[in-house]
């Protein structure tokens, strides 16, 4: 036998729900199946290889900063050997002209929201 | 406590090494959804549990004066009479830790000069309410920053709370705030086990197990953020396709790090409805907190009290009339008079 029989329903349900959120907040939103962006067609690689920059460009973009601003060295070495301008604005959206399309759309999706456009300038489309 | 430890780094390990032997499968896909299960029925169980045990007796906790007399001042939140008194202490129970701010710590002087001779003296300490409260509260919130990972599109109130979480914009992943303070009160709660004495002296296995598995996850956790930074994108395609019941591993590249956190996190499901961390919904069930202390107003009825056998007093003479009426006592109905003819 229950004690305070409705109390005690009233309890599970709520945990229940509250228990399983993510698959009813998933079920009731879209589905994400892929990142849906646009890579740039003319190029081949990009800085590093795909997967380094996929996990790591805040990093890169890091280690830039840093080097632009405290070491004053504006030339980037990439494991390749290539050498790159330290540019967030002329060597990245050279290739990225597309902000809408490659940066934001994935960091929309998963609730990034950079705060260096505060300065630095978004490249417009069509630039 | 070695043990706890070795069991949360053996778990990593396997997971670790499961992730390289192409256990994705195990790990990420069957591991999680058995975990929910388990966590789910094994809590709905628990509280059906604690719903069928009958209270004997009213044990509500009195932290100050009962409702007494009108002279007598009533302190309404610590010892509720009502209902929705009981609802209020409750709320600010969960919310504030009032009972571990009333937390004190003794200490024994030998030779104290008040007492001129060996005194004992609780002192208030607040630490472990400060740290306790701090713990709960960036875990929530670290849980709720994860659910960028289940909702496309993100809410803005989740985008809200990382923007607040990282508004010292430290490093490029923006440092959170609440993923730091939770290392630092896990790793506080864990020493204060460790190095009080008293403390360490009454600490069992199952009290060090959830610290070292807590201190696992969040320890990997940060590690997916700011170390071997886990492919955010495709942990979330990956993610999002198990809340939709339709798993892909095949072509996604998750690291290896990920699939140990995922599998400390399954660990914790797993563990949860059965150890003390069920502490979650039980503080709803405990009648030390739940009842309200109306003790002198109502009777509280023990509900397992076997049916009483009643025998009344008219069922009585009933039974015992002739010997009654032979041995003389006073009776309400005389034994069968005759008719008066
Ligand atoms: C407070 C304004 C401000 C914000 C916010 C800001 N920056 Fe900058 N950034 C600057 C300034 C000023 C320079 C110096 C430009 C120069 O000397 O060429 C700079 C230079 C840089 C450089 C090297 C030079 C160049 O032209 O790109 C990088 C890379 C960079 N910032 C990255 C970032 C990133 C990534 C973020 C966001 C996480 C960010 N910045 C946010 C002001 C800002
Ligand atoms: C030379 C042109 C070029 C430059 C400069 C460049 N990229 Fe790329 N980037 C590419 C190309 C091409 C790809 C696609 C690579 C592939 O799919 O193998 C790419 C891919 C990426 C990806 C991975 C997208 C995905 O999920 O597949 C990220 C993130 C990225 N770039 C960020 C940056 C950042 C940040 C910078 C500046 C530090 C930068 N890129 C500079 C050409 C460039
Ligand atoms: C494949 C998806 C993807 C693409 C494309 C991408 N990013 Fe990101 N970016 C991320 C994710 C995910 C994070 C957050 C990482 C985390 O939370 O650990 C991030 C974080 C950042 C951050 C750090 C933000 C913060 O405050 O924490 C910067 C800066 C950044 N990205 C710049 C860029 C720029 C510039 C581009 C375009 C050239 C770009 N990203 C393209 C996925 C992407």
């Amino acid at each position: 036998m229950l004690y305070n029989k409705s109390a005690v329903y009233i309890g599970i349900v709520i945990l229940v729900i509250l228990l399983t959120s993510p698959f009813w907040v998933g079920l009731f939103g879209h589905n994400y199946t892929s990142t849906g962006i646009t890579t740039p067609k003319d190029q081949a690689t990009c800085i590093e290889n795909a997967d380094f920059m996929r996990a790591q460009h805040m990093r890169l973009l890091n280690e830039w900063r840093d080097k632009a601003l405290r070491d004053e060295t504006r030339t980037y070495v990439a494991t390749d050997g290539k050498k790159w301008e330290i540019s967030l604005q002329n060597t990245c959206m050279r290739c990225h002209t597309n902000y809408k399309s490659f940066c934001e759309k994935c960091h929309l999706s998963n609730s990034v929201s950079p705060y260096c456009w505060t300065c630095h300038i978004i490249p417009t489309e069509g630039k | 406590m070695l043990e706890s430890l070795l069991v949360v780094l053996l778990i990593g390990a396997i997971a670790w090494v499961g992730s390289y032997m192409g256990l994705t499968i195990l790990f990420g896909v069957i591991l999680p959804y058995v975990a929910v299960c388990v966590f789910v029925i094994g809590l709905v169980r628990r509280m059906v549990y604690w719903a069928k045990s009958p209270v004997p007796f009213a044990i509500p906790t009195t932290g100050g004066q009962e409702r007494s007399l009108d002279f007598i001042k009533h302190d309404k939140l610590d010892c509720p009479n009502t209902k929705w008194g009981v609802v209020v202490r409750m709320f600010l129970e969960v919310c504030c830790f009032r009972s571990l701010f009333r937390n004190t710590h003794a200490v024994s002087f030998e030779q104290d000069p008040v007492s001129k001779g060996p005194r004992l003296v609780y002192y208030s300490s607040k630490w472990l309410w400060f740290f306790s409260l701090l713990f709960h509260y960036c875990f929530f919130i670290v849980f709720l920053r994860h659910f960028r990972f289940f909702m496309e599109p993100v809410p803005c109130c989740i985008s809200f709370i990382e923007a607040v979480d990282g508004f010292l914009q430290i490093g490029s992943p923006r440092f959170f705030l609440t993923g730091g303070l939770l290392l630092v009160a896990i790793l506080f709660l864990l020493c204060r086990r460790i190095f009080d004495q008293r403390l360490r002296y009454i600490s069992l296995i199952n009290d060090y197990f959830p610290l070292f598995l807590l201190l696992g996850i969040v320890l990997s956790g940060l590690c997916l953020r700011y170390f071997d930074k886990a492919e955010i994108a495709q942990v979330k395609i990956f993610i999002m396709s198990l809340t939709h019941f339709s798993p892909v591993v095949s072509n996604l590249d998750l690291n290896a790090m990920f699939i140990v956190h995922l599998t400390l996190v399954c660990t914790l499901l797993i563990y949860f409805p059965f150890s003390k961390l069920v502490h979650m919904p039980g503080i709803f069930f405990s009648p030390t907190r739940n009842l309200p202390t109306n003790t002198r107003e109502v009777r509280h009825i023990n509900p397992w009290n076997p049916p009483k056998q009643f025998f009344t007093y008219p069922e009585y003479e009933d039974r015992y009339r002739e010997a009654m009426a032979q041995a003389g006592l006073p009776l309400e109905k005389q034994p069968n008079q005759k008719p008066a003819e």
